[in-house]
């Protein structure tokens, strides 16, 4: 986006950071308590804790590079 | 938004709906505190958003052309997003499911082309001439008759589609959620007035930038998983030939090849020929919708400058061959993967199957076991489990193919990852009602309003108006909502508006571009007779099923191929009638025809950039990588 304001890739990063943690901590709960949801498939995977773990990842380098007030393209 | 309508929607219906409402009696998925808190948060983000950019939405530049400031990269996610939703989606994973890749056509051919040609050729034209909308480049080169016709059609049709999405999200969310259907008609229309309302443009391509993430976030999972459960590519494709083979005796080879069985109507599942392929999809449904449809070409509108208003197609164009694997990949998957309660492979049927086992809720019985069983007849479902359905028994379920996708969400997805895939679809009905409301909005403004109703008002006074058009089309299309749940049939007609209206458009604007002898009459006749034309042709095969045979030119041909051939020969028929009424009537001087027409236009020189942001040299690329796909899977 150009122009002053908050670029739309930082909303997108603050999201996906968010949503990343939520499932990555879901995931390690998950994992630690082998409480896991029983009509789920391929549990033993572990989805939720590299899937979170990616989203959070992809969503704080966004955060990082496109924080306003640092000029992002 | 419907533009492309799936195949398993054939013929334009999207009379599945109902279908699902009235068999579902037990929600697909169970949400989590966990999954709410990630649909709630999405709420939070995109309404403050709109709070966010309404400091930036004060003049009518800003408000329904986002200021002309995005990017390419922005406008290309947002083009292509505006495309991709959630009945798409849904639709298409079960046309997968139904057909195979021959399903994938609907994003390659009857995209990519169309998508290269608006950034490389029709993009200077509109762009150049800064019109605020596709009725407004009529105004310019044919006048106001044409601009008339085009703006209310454009205008009806998206508050109709708007409301259909609304309803269209209401039933998936009762029967994937078990939700009510006024709460998500509410909630949905206050949170796309508000964001709307406020931000205007900028907010509705915000917020489909962030669905386009949030559906490659939450979708993606499918296929990775999937594949790894069937055991790679080879797996899938060995399991799809034994099942095809033991369910109906037919080899599933066809499942995996788009061209080699188009021969015949009658060699492929889908009934569709090469011809009504290439011309049909891949011309006249493919060009008309990518390049005359206002509710895409608005986004790349929006972009800075030519460059990227050029380059943002190209951009979309790479994304758009990247759908079928969160989309095709999961039908195909569906079809080895699922499985009933008690642990046997489950199959998938249409919508009248669906409907016509309709669950009473008082007896937990088939309300009409007779016209239950002669639908279960016509299916390849086993002998025993259609004992069961007709038993009620609770294990015992009909699904239909649009819901292969959810059903693999709810497959793989746990607490947390399920409300991301769930929101992912919230995202996409959402985004969906935006953009047509955002399109409204701007035609009824500028091509309706301005032009018809008041010409000496101010900039703001245009906002103003802009921002109530919102509102009022937000209660319309709630209105329409509660009309197609109560008449049914109207949605059929609705979801013609755009397949009637479509094909006139684009020849009228490619003679508008493209031919300096065009006249204003000729756009104005053009348009409105091929219109005209088009509808009456709907009408004939809706009167008269037989009539499909002649408009598709073959007695094998099933109702997809009805869509691509009146498409095709409502474009013919524009094309003449063009053509003769320009060569009676007078043309305007050439000198008259600057930013408007190809031949009479002196484009801006573009600054040399460096080759990897050339978007000739990107072109190139999707064009090769288009055509290998399409040999890969040929």
């Amino acid at each position: 986006m150009h122009g002053s304001g908050i670029p739309i890739w930082f909303f997108i990063g603050v999201l996906l950071l968010v949503y990343g943690g939520m499932a990555f901590g879901y995931g390690i709960y998950e994992w630690q308590t082998g409480s896991y949801p029983p009509l789920v498939q391929l549990t033993e995977l572990h989805t939720p804790v590299w899937w979170g773990g990616v989203l959070a990842l992809l969503g704080l380098f966004y955060v990082v590079k496109f924080r306003p007030g640092r000029a992002g393209k | 938004m419907f533009g492309l309508v799936p195949a398993s929607h054939a013929a334009g219906s999207f009379g599945f709906l109902p279908a699902l409402l009235a068999f579902s009696t037990e929600p697909l998925a169970h949400l989590r505190l966990l999954d709410i808190f990630v649909i709630a948060i999405y709420f939070v983000m995109v309404i403050w958003i709109g709070f966010y950019l309404k400091g930036r939405s004060n003049t009518s530049e800003e408000f329904f052309m986002a200021g002309r400031e995005m990017t390419a990269w922005i406008a290309g996610l947002s083009f292509v997003s505006a495309n991709l939703g959630s009945l798409e989606l849904m639709g298409w994973a079960g046309s997968a499911y139904q057909y195979g890749i021959l399903a994938t056509h609907w994003y390659w051919i009857g995209a990519i082309p169309a998508m290269l040609f608006l950034g490389l050729v029709m993009m200077p034209f509109y762009y150049v001439s800064k019109t605020h909308s596709v009725p407004g480049y009529l105004d310019l080169r044919y006048g106001g008759g044409a601009r008339t016709v085009a703006a209310f059609s454009f205008a009806i049709e998206m508050i109709l589609m708007s409301g259909v999405n609304m309803f269209a999200m209401a039933v998936v969310m009762k029967v994937v959620l078990g939700w009510d259907i006024t709460f998500s008609i509410l909630v949905s229309s206050v949170a796309v007035a508000l964001y709307v309302g406020l931000g205007g443009l900028r907010s509705a391509i915000f917020n489909e930038v962030l669905q386009f993430v949030l559906i490659w976030g939450g979708a993606l999972l499918v296929p990775i998983l999937g594949l790894v459960q069937t055991g790679g590519v080879g797996g899938l494709k060995k399991q799809i030939m034994t099942n095809m083979q033991s369910m109906t005796g037919v080899h599933g080879d066809s499942y995996f090849h788009m061209w080699r069985d188009t021969g015949s109507f009658a060699a492929n599942p889908m009934g569709v020929h090469w011809t009504g392929i290439v011309f049909g999809l891949g011309f006249v449904i493919s060009f008309g919708y990518w390049t005359t449809d206002f509710l895409v070409v608005q986004r790349v509108l929006a972009a800075h400058n030519l460059r990227a208003a050029r380059m943002a197609p190209i951009i979309g164009s790479f994304f758009k061959m990247a759908v079928p694997f969160i989309v095709i990949l999961p039908g195909l998957l569906g079809l080895v993967l699922l499985q009933n309660p008690d642990g046997s492979r489950r199959q998938l049927v249409g919508e009248d199957v669906v409907a016509a086992c309709t669950v009473s809720p008082a007896s937990g019985q088939v309300d009409n076991s007779s016209a239950c069983s002669a639908a279960m007849a016509k299916t390849t479902l086993p002998a025993a489990y259609q004992q069961k359905v007709l038993a009620g028994e609770p294990d015992a379920e009909l699904h239909s193919y649009n819901q292969a996708l959810p059903l693999m969400m709810v497959r793989y997805l746990g607490p947390g990852l399920l409300g991301l895939g769930i929101t992912a679809l919230i995202a996409g009905f959402m985004s969906g009602m935006a953009g047509n409301v955002s399109a409204f909005s701007t035609v009824w403004t500028y091509d309706i309003y301005k032009p018809l109703i008041n010409k000496k008002g101010t900039d703001s006074h245009y906002v103003l108006v802009g921002r109530l058009s919102i509102l009022i089309g937000v209660a319309v299309s709630i209105g329409a909502a509660y009309l197609v749940m109560h008449a049914h049939g109207i949605m059929d007609y609705v979801q013609a508006l755009f397949s009637i209206f479509i094909a006139p458009l684009l020849a009228v604007i490619l003679f508008g571009m493209f031919w300096k002898r065009a006249t204003a009459p000729a756009g104005f006749i053009g348009l409105l007779t091929g219109i005209v034309f088009s509808a009456s042709l709907f009408m004939w095969v809706k009167l008269n099923p037989a009539a499909l045979a002649s408009v598709a030119l073959s007695p094998d041909a099933k109702p997809m191929a009805e869509n691509v051939f009146r498409a095709l020969w409502a474009f013919l028929f524009t094309f003449v009638v063009v053509v003769v009424v320009s060569l009676l009537t007078k043309p305007r001087p050439v000198a008259e025809l600057d930013g408007l027409v190809y031949g009479a236009t002196k484009l801006p020189k573009e600054e040399p950039v460096p080759f990897y942001k050339n978007e000739y040299m990107w072109a190139i690329v999707v064009v090769a990588l288009f055509a290998a796909l399409n040999i890969i899977f040929w």
